[in-house]
């Protein structure tokens, strides 16, 4: 379990990074509730997006957006409404993002980012 | 680019549509979707295409895939779109040209390691292409020989799915797989078509079965059991002419339809169809409440459905037979489609004269009562009797006539067939500019009418007088005529006589008078 905390740790700085690098501010991470977690809340111009952040070392499990299933979908939009209430925050309009780190131990790590994906 | 299409073929009986397969991609979370009417086996292709390309080597995107097929309306079956679908997506993605794939039609469907597996039907689906102005057709290995029967199609057989995309500009690292073969189906192969030598005397009823497949008549054989009726029968095809292209062309595609192999190309030789009198009306007319497949009066066109022991046969199912004797064609209903097959068939029926079958057989007796044999002969009805034009008895074959036959060998087949084959060139030639070929298809009003084939005179006047006693109905003196007309082009002479005209009004009553 250990090795599998870090390595989402490791994913969602690399993702922290690529949001930065595309001129998004980040808002919170790692926020709880009893809800459960969300992995970054940022802010994209008006947007105020919660990226869901799925960090692999290989292919063998399948592709990270695959274990992003409706359910979990389903949970992030009730824990993105939970994050606005409990922050009290103005916010316009919500997105939620996911992003993929393919992170193998010996090589450079792969970013993918969707967009609005619910 | 997001948005790439191709198109496949979607049958409905043997008339085909092209159906335009699109790819949509998103950038949403992996998903498959396939609209636009598939059934479960269409549907199922969800799973199977994304694990075919990832097996394959050409794996598809992690994004969400739209796959529309339109037109969306039209009902489409089975698992022939794969390959269609696959390619879709991968043009979708980028990894194959959409270029490409625009101009090719795809056929076939995929097994999970990526391989392309045959598919029934690719004949008439092919040529549906073909007239629907598409000249390339991209096909399962295993069909690629049933496919270039076709003429005007260029015809890309692949041996898998990687296969396929490399050849539409794919940057995939080739990967040799063994072609999926042909399914090896138990075909029951051509009825040994014996020679017409072979029968001895019954000179009346090998008469009778050269005026049936010189005219295309329908044949009534009734006779005792061990008489030859059946023998008689199978000579049928052995004697009709050669099928042409067209003709040659559509008993393949129902064939292929059916999943029956089809060795050695096109045959040009008539099908022949005996199905056993315990079939039921939907193995005769074909059926199937998905994919409507052929039945046995669908399999005989442009050849003969032989019907053995036709008293046998359920009532129900003998008078299935009357709506494609009279339009040629049998149409097929089901809840979300009508498919309409071709059935322009020569019907021939056998029957024993009882269910002893020894009534009228000379130095035997009959144990049947009389009321046992009407309703024996009754089961074939009046309105399928009244149909055919030939109904001759067929006795049994006497020492005397077997010494006879012997010392004075019977035609041949090949005589039989030239024969034929130079009476149907002068009806041919005599009803050039009409739709009709044979004299059997002639309709009767337009035979005494606009045709000006009514003999006249003298020629007919047996005939006349049978219809004034009320021997015969209006229906029966047009069928007469036609048959004289049939005799007359076998003797090569310009116009029925009053010799062929009592021929053909005895081939016509032999069995009633």
């Amino acid at each position: 379990m250990a090795h599998n905390a870090e390595l989402g740790r490791r994913g969602e700085q690399l993702a922290v990074d690529h949001l930065l690098g595309r001129g998004m501010e980040v808002l919170d991470r790692n926020w709880r509730c009893r809800l459960g977690e969300i992995d970054i809340v940022a802010r994209d111009g008006h947007d105020t997006v919660f990226v869901e952040v799925k960090t692999r070392t290989t292919h063998d499990y399948g592709h990270p957006f695959e274990s992003i299933t409706p359910v979990k979908l389903a949970r992030l939009r009730r824990l993105a409404i939970a994050w606005c209430e409990a922050t009290d925050a103005a916010v316009s309009r919500i997105r939620i993002d996911a992003v993929a780190v393919l992170a193998p131990t010996e090589a450079p790590a792969l970013i993918e980012h969707l967009e609005g994906i619910s | 680019m997001p948005v790439a299409r191709t198109r496949s073929v979607a049958l409905l009986g043997l008339a085909g549509s092209i159906v335009e397969v699109e790819a949509d991609l998103s950038s949403q979370l992996p998903g498959f979707v396939i609209i636009g009417l598939p059934d479960a086996a269409l549907g199922e292709a969800r799973e199977r295409v994304r694990s075919a390309a990832t097996n394959a080597g050409c794996p598809l995107p992690q994004r969400k895939l739209t796959i529309n097929l339109s037109p969306a309306a039209l009902p489409k079956h089975g698992s022939g779109f794969d390959l269609a679908i696959a390619l879709a997506c991968l043009a979708a993605s980028g990894d194959v040209s959409v270029e490409s794939i625009d101009r090719v039609v795809h056929l076939g469907e995929l097994g999970l390691d990526g391989r392309l597996r045959p598919i029934d039907g690719i004949l008439p689906a092919v040529l549906a292409a073909a007239r629907a102005g598409h000249d390339t057709v991209m096909v399962p290995e295993a069909n690629a020989a049933e496919a270039a029967l076709v003429p005007g199609v260029e015809v890309i057989g692949v041996a898998s799915l990687l296969d396929a995309a490399i050849r539409h500009g794919g940057r995939f690292d080739e990967r040799p797989v063994d072609p999926v073969p042909a399914l090896a189906r138990s075909d029951a192969g051509p009825v040994a078509v014996g020679d017409l030598a072979d029968v001895a005397g019954n000179h009346e009823a090998v008469d009778a079965l050269l005026t049936a497949a010189a005219g295309g008549h329908h044949l009534f054989l009734l006779g005792p059991p061990g008489a030859g009726k059946t023998m008689l029968a199978s000579r049928l095809p052995g004697i009709l002419p050669d099928l042409d292209a067209d003709a040659a062309l559509e008993v393949a595609s129902i064939r292929s339809l059916s999943g029956l192999p089809l060795d050695g190309g096109l045959s040009s030789r008539p099908p022949f169809e005996a199905p056993h009198h315990t079939a039921s009306a939907a193995a005769m007319v074909g059926g199937g409440s998905r994919v409507i497949r052929p039945g046995a009066v669908v399999r005989a066109s442009h050849g003969v459905l032989f019907l053995d022991e036709a008293p046998e046969f359920p009532a129900s199912v003998l008078d299935v037979l009357r709506q494609p004797l009279e339009s040629g064609s049998i149409a097929i209903h089901r809840a979300n489609a009508v498919a309409s097959f071709p059935a322009r068939f020569q019907l021939v029926i056998a029957a024993n004269p009882c269910p002893c079958g020894n009534a009228g057989v000379k130095d035997s007796t009959c144990t049947c009562t009389p009321m046992m044999r009407r309703r024996y002969l009754a089961r074939i009805s009046g309105p399928l009797l009244d149909r055919i034009d030939l109904q001759i008895p067929v006795p049994r074959i006497t020492a005397a006539s077997l010494r006879m036959a012997g010392e004075q060998p019977g035609m041949t087949s090949v005589e039989a067939r030239r024969r034929v084959v130079e009476a149907r060139a002068v009806a041919h030639e005599r009803l050039r500019g009409t739709p009709w070929r044979t004299n059997a298809e002639m309709p009767g009003p337009w035979l005494r009418g606009a045709g000006r084939l009514h003999p006249g005179g003298r020629a007919t006047a047996s005939l006349d007088y049978s219809l004034e006693r009320g021997g015969i109905t209006m229906r029966g003196y047009d069928r007469v005529l036609k048959t004289a007309w049939t005799l007359a082009d076998l003797d090569g002479v310009t116009a029925p006589d009053a010799g062929h005209v009592g021929r053909a009004l005895l081939f016509r009553k032999g069995i009633t008078a």
